[in-house]
């Protein structure tokens, strides 16, 4: 299976490759995709480099324009992905039939990948894609478990690429305007979740607030480590208790499930992660690699990787839902 | 200015949900009515015959009805349905997911407020697949929304105005998770919140709403504009979406708005006295937080 790991920034890139990656995915520093973070991702120059160093590497750059344009600026999105064809990218990922249509429109020979945003989950979905705009590959959904993609591969003619760690939506994806209704800005509007800029640590009475835009996402006692304000892992209060009522604050961990995803026909393990630093993207990149490569056994690199954080195999396994 | 009652959210007793729609036939003023389960596959069933005979008595009374499909649909039989939408309903149908564009084989149908539709280009090739009328998806402002029908001559406008924002899906069950249950063993515990579950923050601010897979606002949106700034962007159709309390009073105010005899702080002064599950809110319609109060400055 391709190995699929995330490229923040040309440093990040680097590091994933020499600890093994198949491919790299990055987007433009802008808001044509879904890591709008500052100081993150490529300018049209810096991606051209990237295609040329990864290219010299045999490495394969998939180009990721997979937010929603707003009304008025698609051709801000368009922009974008003439950039990366002219750059070289081997595969752009794209959610937005406007940018899907560009794409099959301007640039019909170049590898087109469906985005997870696009939550393309089902045969007649991902038949839809393929037809209309010539998809090659399929990013699946976070909603599948390992019985729904081993009788979807059954149903589709294209390619699968599934998330195998790192960050989980508990929503499926693009289908999620909490961070929106909260803080005016999503990953379809805006392209990011829960915008920095109005993420608030605060302390009061003994405890420390993780607060999005005033609202209280999380509230941790003294000394507790404190996560990031994501809405659907924050703690809230339904018939009076309190509880991480959409998700643990958890993240996703298929490592253990990588002989089960290969035998349903997936073709790419992706890893997330374009936002955390280096050193992360090197140690999951690497663990994957080792994987992949029947060189450990699993257990010892699930407690390598864990870094003090809960994991799940989210979806994969039915009890999930 | 058409107005339409989009299809019931919520996991409503078969009797109520039949009563439901036999008294918007009967009095409501509505000219078109959505109708189907939208939000769980697992709901359908016990549902089929009372929505089925809510569809003859409101075609009986003179509505248009538009059968929605579901917004996720996973097992074999949902994705038939959903596949088949429009072969078995005969009529116009509201696509909500991708798997429904599949089968439509040229037939007109609406694009759903949970599909994602953000731009003009988009909505253009909607309209290539037979696409007559978009429902706004909910994050969309008013000028998004005037771009986009501006591009897009004869295209409908149909804009969320009445109803609990529907923000999120999920795979997950989150009604069921929060009994200690899961989605395949959910007991139909979502039976239990007619208008869904309400979420607060630790500080006891509500802000959300549980309704099974499906999460939404706990804000109740409405309209804070003047009726002819709604017509100077294209909105052709308000969407009403059901919940408790008098319905047919709440679609009597907004025909009244649309009339022009009531003006949109009266409109949201009524609303406000009819005992609502949330506040009013329209940020998403000025390009702010969706939760942002309606009214407010």
């Amino acid at each position: 299976m391709e190995l699929v790991c995330p490229a923040g920034t040309a440093s990040m890139m680097r590091a994933a490759v020499e600890a093994g990656a198949d491919s790299i995915y990055c987007g433009m520093a802008d808001e044509t995709n879904a890591r709008n973070f500052p100081g993150l991702n490529f300018t049209p120059e810096e991606l051209a480099d990237a295609v040329r160093w990864c290219r010299a590497r045999g490495v394969n750059v998939l180009f990721a324009a997979n937010t929603f344009a707003p009304a008025g600026r698609v051709v801000s999105w368009q922009r974008s992905v003439d950039a990366a064809v002219k750059a070289g990218v081997n595969a752009v990922i794209a959610a937005d039939i406007a940018v899907l249509a560009h794409m099959r429109d301007a640039h019909p020979n170049t590898r087109l990948h469906l985005s997870v945003q696009a939550g393309a989950a089902t045969p007649e979905a991902i038949g839809f894609y393929a037809r209309e705009y010539g998809v090659k590959r399929v990013v699946l959904p976070r909603v599948l478990n390992l019985t729904e993609i081993a009788e979807l591969m059954r149903g589709v003619a294209v390619e699968t690429e599934a998330f195998a760690y790192g960050g989980l939506c508990v929503m499926a994806e693009g289908r999620c305007a909490l961070s929106s209704y909260v803080a005016g800005r999503s990953p379809n509007q805006g392209g990011v979740c829960s915008p920095p800029d109005a993420v608030e640590y605060r302390e009061s009475a003994g405890h420390l607030a993780a607060r999005l835009d005033g609202l209280m996402i999380d509230r941790y006692a003294a000394g507790e480590p404190a996560g990031y304000p994501t809405l659907c892992k924050g703690c809230f209060r339904a018939e009076g208790r309190d509880s991480h009522l959409f998700e643990d604050p958890v993240s996703l961990n298929a490592l253990s499930l990588i002989d089960s995803l290969r035998a349903c026909g997936v073709t790419a393990l992706k890893l997330e992660g374009r936002q955390r630093g280096k050193a992360y993207v090197a140690r999951i990149t690497a663990a994957f690699r080792a994987a992949l490569d029947g060189a450990v056994a699993g257990p010892d690199l699930l407690s390598s990787l864990a870094e003090g954080g809960r994991e799940t195999s989210g979806a994969y396994k039915r009890g999930w839902r | 200015m058409e107005l339409a009652l989009g299809p019931l959210l919520f996991n409503w007793p078969a009797d109520q949900t039949a009563d439901f729609y036999a008294r918007i036939a009967d009095e409501a003023p509505v000219d078109r009515v959505y109708i189907g389960e939208v939000v769980c596959g697992k709901r359908e069933p016990a549902r089929a015959g009372a929505l089925a005979g809510a569809a003859e008595r409101l075609e009986r009374a003179g509505k248009q009805v538009v059968w929605s499909g579901l917004a996720m649909p996973a097992t074999r039989r949902e994705r038939a349905a959903t596949r088949d939408l429009a072969g078995a309903s005969g009529g116009l149908v509201e696509i909500n997911d991708t798997t429904g564009l599949a089968g439509l084989d040229g037939a007109p149908f609406v694009a759903g407020p949970l599909l994602n539709i953000y731009n003009e280009s988009a909505a253009c090739e909607l309209m290539r697949l037979g696409c007559v009328r978009v429902c706004a998806n909910v994050e969309l402002s008013l000028e998004a929304i005037g771009r986009i029908a501006a591009a897009c001559p004869g295209l409908e406008m149909e804009l969320f105005a009445f109803g609990r924002l529907p923000l999120a899906m999920a795979a997950r069950c989150h009604h069921a998770h929060w009994y200690g249950l899961t989605k395949d063993s959910c007991r139909f515990v979502c039976e239990h919140d007619l208008e869904g579950m309400a979420v607060s923050t630790l500080e006891d601010e509500p802000f959300l709403a549980v309704n099974g897979v499906q999460t939404l606002s706990n804000g109740l949106q409405t309209l804070d504009l003047p009726v002819a700034a709604l017509q100077a962007q294209g909105v052709t159709a308000l969407r009403l979406s059901p919940h408790l309390g008098d319905m047919v009073r709440v679609a009597r105010l907004y025909e009244a708005y649309i009339g022009g005899r009531m003006d949109p702080s009266e409109l949201r002064a009524e609303l406000m006295a009819m005992n609502l599950c949330g506040p009013l809110v329209s940020g998403y319609l000025h390009a702010r937080a969706g939760r942002h109060r309606a009214g407010a400055a």
